[in-house]
């Protein structure tokens, strides 16, 4: 068996040796530099800046594209905690930013509530769709894993068209826009600072689990499962975590859509919709903060770049997720293991 | 209606869906049992096998010397035989180069074939539905009250041979015993000198198949195609390998009968009714898995990712 396996092995080394041609090489030898912290923190600086005085110089499209970025950053990086960290493949990541969107928007529309006091619900929401869905699952097996989450994805927009509290298929439209600090929120500049603070409080959660202890049982979990039961990690515990922090990302992400974009409707929400998520997540490289942050803005600029391709975009982004999977499974920026 | 006539009404629609079911589960359980992949794929494959079948019926002009039936029969033939092929394809250019990659990898390529498939059929037909016509009218035979057309008839015996074929298939053939040898333990049967490549391929070409006639089938039956009607059916037909054990050749059978009775039996229970149709199959799936995710024929298996 053993041998069976260090020849496998060598197989693999030999397949990914042919691969790498010196274009990739250079890619890599960059994202080597980039993880020395002097440069990573004055690059990061750098781009902050730009990206913060950016509202100042540009068109309102051009901010609406970046806004949206910076939507799919923090959804990508929600999903990324499931499907990257802990090793979760969940198809069903719409509906927890359809949880959030549709907490929000009912409780402004029908109960007058104030956006900020929502947030705390729509987070609250999260919690308990994570747990359902997380709960009973998570000792199942990865494909049973998928599928059941796809189900719930498909449930939760169902319900979302057949229930009259979400407006049915119509959905929710007319949800009033918050004020901050006295300012009422209504440019899209708001927006793009509103989801860049989203952002950035994304990315810097990410990292700050990635190192933590929890981090480091979810990456145990993910390369053996059964190693990691050993060394004490609480498996299904780590993974349930897992489900409820990547929820929470995207509920809130959802809840403030819901403001920005003032209608929600059940087709926000479609399958598609979680594979684009899934497939920014795959393309950056799972479980890699940099390499997802730049499949979320890849996904989004892609399509605004090459408008002519209109209807082709998915059979492109299929083919792409295909050609990514059998060339390059690590991404674009893969996670080093050292 | 009265009670008695319901219950008829609904078996018979019960049967009809659930033999579409059970064809599509049958190649999601093949290739389960045979890779340990949730083809995903494959749903997209029938979708496939329907708008084929259309292209070459509406090539014959709907008849084959004469005979509106034959021409079906024949257009069926020479869909399966594509797709089929198309399946063997897939799973060369896509699967293949994988086999010793971890499970989420392969995973996700067959959601990028799902989509380059369903996508393509999307350009192709500009998303718009497509009408099934054959021709075949409405004449039929009446039970009690409940009309039954001859073509309704005909598409479930249609299936229930098909299934039988592929059990003989199986059980009697020296193929079908290397595929249950393989479903065991591939790297013995390597070993045993099976040819292991040629036979996963033999899978999918039969699972392709029998998804395409599938396909076909509930074009006849609903008289429309659309490119994404795979989605939904997909989503059943996986719930029906679950239900009867995946990996089990009578189990999706038996599974794809058995949710198509719940699903046209469910309708009529008053709270559910048919908006809530999906919504009561996913659960019945999520439920399934959660408490007897091995299915109703399937083995204890204790096998960890």
């Amino acid at each position: 068996m053993k041998d069976k396996q260090t020849c496998l092995q060598t197989a693999v080394d030999k397949k990914a040796k042919k691969v790498n041609n010196p274009f990739v090489e250079l890619i890599d030898r960059f994202y080597v530099l980039f993880d020395n912290k002097k440069v990573r923190y004055s690059v990061l600086a750098a781009a902050l800046a730009v990206l913060l005085y950016l509202p100042m110089r540009t068109s309102m499209y051009f901010m609406e594209v970046m806004t949206n970025v910076w939507f799919h950053v923090v959804v990508c990086l929600g999903l990324n905690i499931i499907v990257g960290f802990a090793g979760l493949l969940s198809l069903g990541y719409a509906a927890f930013f359809a949880v959030g969107a549709y907490t929000t928007g009912i409780l402004i529309l029908h109960y007058g509530v104030s956006f900020w006091l929502t947030l705390p619900v729509s987070v609250l929401m999260a919690i308990i769709a994570g747990l359902a869905i997380g709960g009973p699952t998570l000792k199942l097996r990865s494909d049973y894993l998928a599928i059941v989450t796809l189900g719930f994805g498909e449930i939760t927009r169902l319900a979302a068209r057949n229930l009259d509290i979400t407006g049915r298929a119509t959905g929710l439209v007319g949800i009033e826009r918050p004020t901050l600090f006295g300012m009422a929120m209504v440019k899209i500049n708001h927006f793009y600072y509103a989801f860049l603070v989203l952002a950035v409080l994304a990315i810097f959660i990410s990292y700050r689990l990635q190192d933590s202890r929890l981090g480091r049982a979810w990456k145990c979990i993910r390369e053996d499962e059964d190693a990691a039961e050993a060394m004490g990690i609480n498996v299904v515990a780590a993974r349930l975590l897992a489900f409820i922090i990547g929820s929470v990302f995207g509920a809130l992400a959802g809840s403030f859509m819901a403001i920005k974009m003032t209608a929600i409707s059940p087709e926000s929400f479609l399958f598609t919709q979680s594979v684009m998520i899934l497939l920014a997540v795959v393309l950056g490289g799972m479980g890699k903060i940099p390499g997802v942050v730049l499949g979320a803005l890849a996904v989004v600029v892609f399509p605004e770049v090459f408008r002519g391709i209109g209807k082709y975009r998915m059979l492109i982004f299929g083919a792409v997720l295909l050609v990514l999977m059998i060339y390059r499974p690590q991404g674009l920026w893969p996670e080093r293991h050292t | 209606m009265s009670l008695q006539e319901i219950v008829i009404q609904q078996l018979f629609n019960g049967l009809l869906l659930g033999s579409f079911y059970g064809l599509v589960a049958l190649g999601y359980s093949m290739v389960y049992g045979i890779i340990k992949l949730l083809n995903f794929a494959h749903a997209d494959i029938y979708m496939v096998g329907g708008f084929c079948s259309l292209t070459i019926l509406t090539f014959f002009g709907n008849t084959f010397i004469g005979n509106r039936w034959l021409g079906i029969v024949i257009s069926m033939l020479i869909t399966m035989i594509i797709v089929g092929l198309l399946g063997v394809i897939i799973e060369r250019v896509a699967y293949k180069p994988l086999r010793n990659a971890p499970r989420l990898s392969l995973l996700i390529t067959a959601l990028g074939v799902s989509m380059i498939l369903y996508n393509s059929v999307m350009v192709i037909t500009s998303g718009e539905y497509r009408a099934y016509k054959t021709g075949l009218g409405y004449e039929g035979f009446s039970i009690g009250s409940v009309f039954v057309t001859h073509t309704q008839a005909i598409l479930i015996v249609a299936a229930v041979a098909l299934m039988f074929v592929l059990h003989l298939f199986i059980t009697r053939t020296m193929y079908g015993k290397a595929m249950r040898a393989i479903s065991m333990d591939l790297d013995c049967c390597r070993l045993m000198g099976v040819n292991v490549n040629k036979i996963i391929a033999l899978t999918f070409f039969v699972g392709s198949m029998l998804a395409a006639s599938a396909g076909m089938m509930a074009g006849v039956y609903y008289g429309s195609l659309h490119f994404f009607m795979g989605f939904v059916i997909g989503i059943k037909a996986f719930t029906s390998a679950v239900i009867g054990g995946i990996g089990v050749i009578p189990g999706a059978m038996l599974g794809g009968l058995l949710l198509g009775l719940l699903e046209s039996f469910g309708t009529q229970i008053p709270f559910i009714g048919s908006e809530w149709k999906d919504v009561f199959s996913f659960s019945i799936l999520i439920l399934i898995l959660i408490f007897k995710p091995t299915g109703l024929l399937g083995k204890k298996e204790s096998e960890r990712m």
